[in-house]
């Protein structure tokens, strides 16, 4: 899939509307076949991007090539883009076969093929009973799986999905993230998919691109994002994160000594690999930072170790598989650790005030320039 | 807030007022000119409540039937006119930028501030013979002719040998477009509150699925917005109906519309019951309109979104 040519080509794509750029020279390749994320807060530009791919808003600068194709000039009626809107918009004067049937009907496509074409694209969502209801008669779930038959019924090159799983209540919104996937792969069609759900993009997409105000942070695979956040922000935006401000102190290579606030001298071998090119110098302020479930929970003494460190717990969060203990150390600093509720009687009976240790393996430690 | 059933007395204290007014100054000359509808005119000032239906009978010979049917014509025309015009306004104003949009409601509005009877004369300076619509023109035919002369096409007269102004006053188009002139903020207000409430992923996502602009207009805004024109054609078609001092001074011999029938019965001919007939065939046929936009509604219902 690495070496399939890239299905959207965005190059240094900025949109301002007065002042504010909503989107800041971003620049994005998106691979065939691939289910892409572009995850961000609200206000991030992850939504005019996707406009922007759509063709419902111009870029004030730069270039979006889809398939090769420069769509500068090109009205989103007739790009090879197909779209799933947040609010579905499915419409409510249309029967669903209707619904799935305008897009095919408008571009002149033969009376058989449409029938034909419109009851796969109801099979493929489950929907084949529903074709003749109002779409008043259908539920929330059911309106959006309209709103995917009426894009795929298209047979688009890219399918764009804008927060199609906000309206949905929870339990609904984790199946349909199956069901997501499994439509990807099933038509084999590029999906492109803003959300401002960690969760969400973590468990669907291929690859994650994190916006914030207007820029790209970073884009890679989930796994790698989660691991290897490039700055404070996405590693704070992605999962929880224990953040401490420190300092270089000695490099060799990917090998760092970095001096931590209140938690004293720290040697870290170079198991970032990325850490080799990160332009970071002796003497630089840097974040270091560690997630929670990486550290561990000792109610005894340990031997002095690369890092242990002794705390009170300040609180207890339970959630069920997890529970969450927030520790404040004799620097005064709250660090967090996740434990496993991974038998029933593995209640860790954690109380609050209770002196522990924590401690965690040097290479789960991040070094963050910025 | 209370509801009326726990405290009827408020309910009714508050509702005193607006009920005397209407009924003082609505149902009760409604009546009265109801029962009128079945008098028989004795003198000058007398009238005779008889109960006979030979006003409703004359009503319906033919001549005032054409007249019925003319004036009905006349102000559908005029309804259709302002619903096409109606709409790219409506569009307008409902895409324009949020801060423009009282400036541009307003600048609807603002003919009403002036009376409707001194916006009809002004029309007749706009379309007499030597007019502003005329005067425009001609500068266009000096312009055009100026150009032909440059080019040395001066003597042959291409665009005739000198303006003929348009006969634009007078006449049904006068009285045409004096209606829809007059009632044309009605037509808008109603379109654009409905446009204006339209979620626009509608319009995008048929844009989306390859539709053009025009499709998507009329295979999703316009049904979508039929309850906002529905409105319009109603409180256009309804008032146009009975218009009767536009055909009046804008209109030639041959643009008499019912109002103007019935005006002249109830002051230069005197014969209230006959006129009173006549208003109430008007009536019943306004009735007919309304039924009709209940029972369209009736049919659309749950299309509301």
């Amino acid at each position: 899939m690495t070496d399939s040519p890239p299905i959207i080509s965005v190059q240094g794509v900025s949109k301002r509307f007065g002042n504010v750029a909503a989107v800041d020279t971003v620049s994005l390749e998106i691979r065939q076949n691939e289910f892409f994320a572009l995850l961000g807060p609200s206000g991030c530009g992850k939504t005019t991007l996707l406009r922007m791919l759509a063709g419902f808003e111009t870029p004030s600068e730069g270039e979006i090539l889809i398939d090769g194709q420069d769509m500068t000039d090109v009205p989103p009626n007739r790009r090879p883009v197909n779209m799933v809107f947040q609010s579905y918009a499915v419409f409510p004067h249309m029967s669903v076969f209707d619904n799935v049937a305008y897009g095919l009907r408008v571009t002149k496509t033969p009376p058989g093929d449409i029938a034909q074409r419109v009851q796969e694209a109801l099979h493929m969502v489950q929907l084949s009973e529903q074709a003749e209801r109002r779409p008043d008669q259908l539920s929330g779930g059911q309106r959006q799986r309209v709103a995917l038959a009426r894009a795929l019924v298209k047979r688009p090159k890219v399918l764009l999905l804008d927060e199609p799983l906000s309206a949905l209540d929870a339990k609904l919104r984790e199946a349909m993230q199956l069901e997501l996937v499994r439509l990807q792969t099933t038509v084999g069609i590029t999906f492109v998919i803003v959300t401002h759900d960690q969760h969400e993009a973590l468990s669907m997409a291929n690859r994650i691109a994190v916006m914030e105000s207007g820029r790209v942070q970073q884009v890679a695979r989930p796994a790698e994002l989660y691991e290897f956040p490039n700055s404070r922000f996405v590693a704070d935006f992605i999962g929880k994160m224990n953040l401490f401000q420190g300092r270089v102190v000695e490099r060799q290579g990917a090998e760092m000594t970095v001096d931590i606030e209140g938690l004293g001298r720290l040697v870290l071998p170079g198991q970032d690999k990325s850490a080799e090119t990160r332009p970071v110098s002796e003497g630089q302020e840097v974040g270091v930072a560690v997630r929670p479930e990486k550290v561990k929970i000792h109610r005894d003494a340990m031997p002095a170790g690369p890092i242990v460190l002794r705390g009170q717990v300040r609180e207890v969060a339970y959630y069920g598989d997890t529970s969450h203990v927030f520790l404040r150390l004799d620097s005064g600093q709250v660090i967090s650790a996740n434990l496993r509720n991974d038998s029933r009687t593995s209640d860790p009976s954690v109380k609050i005030g209770e002196d522990l240790w924590c401690s965690w393996e040097p290479q789960d430690t991040l070094i963050l320039d910025r | 807030m209370d509801s009326w059933r726990k405290n009827p007395l408020v309910f009714w204290v508050l509702n005193l007022s607006p009920s005397a007014w209407l009924i003082l100054f609505f149902i009760v000359p409604l009546t009265l000119v109801w029962v009128l509808s079945f008098g028989e005119k004795r003198g000058l000032l007398e009238v005779a409540i008889t109960g006979t239906f030979d006003n409703y009978a004359r009503a319906l010979q033919p001549l005032y039937l054409e007249i019925f049917w003319k004036s009905i014509w006349m102000a559908g025309l005029a309804t259709i006119a302002c619903l096409i015009a109606g709409y790219p306004v409506a569009f307008a104003i409902a895409f324009a930028p949020d801060r423009w949009k009282p400036f541009l409601l307003l600048a609807l509005m603002v003919p009403f501030w002036i009376n409707i009877l001194i916006r009809t004369y002004a029309l007749i300076a706009v379309f007499r013979t030597r007019g502003y619509v005329n005067f425009t023109l001609e500068w266009f035919w000096d312009q055009a002719n100026g150009l032909l002369t440059l080019l040395g096409l001066g003597g042959y007269q291409l665009i005739g040998a000198r303006y003929e102004p348009l006969e634009l006053l007078y006449n049904n188009f006068a009285v045409n477009m004096g209606i829809v002139y007059a009632f044309f903020p009605f037509m808008v207000l109603p379109l654009y509150a409905n446009i204006e409430k339209l979620d626009r992923s509608y319009m995008e996502a048929s844009l989306d699925l390859g539709a053009g602009h025009w499709r998507t207009f009329f295979s999703v805004v316009f049904p979508l917005t039929w309850h906002g024109a529905l409105s319009g054609i109603i409180i256009v078609f309804i008032p146009a109906l009975g218009a009767f001092f536009i055909p009046d001074l804008l209109g030639g011999t041959d643009s008499q519309l019912i109002g103007n029938v019935i005006e002249r019965q109830f002051k230069s001919a005197n014969d209230w019951p006959f006129g009173a007939a006549l208003s109430f065939l008007l009536m019943y046929i306004t009735f007919g309109a309304l039924a009709l936009r209940a029972l369209v509604a009736g049919r659309n219902r749950g299309l509301d979104v």
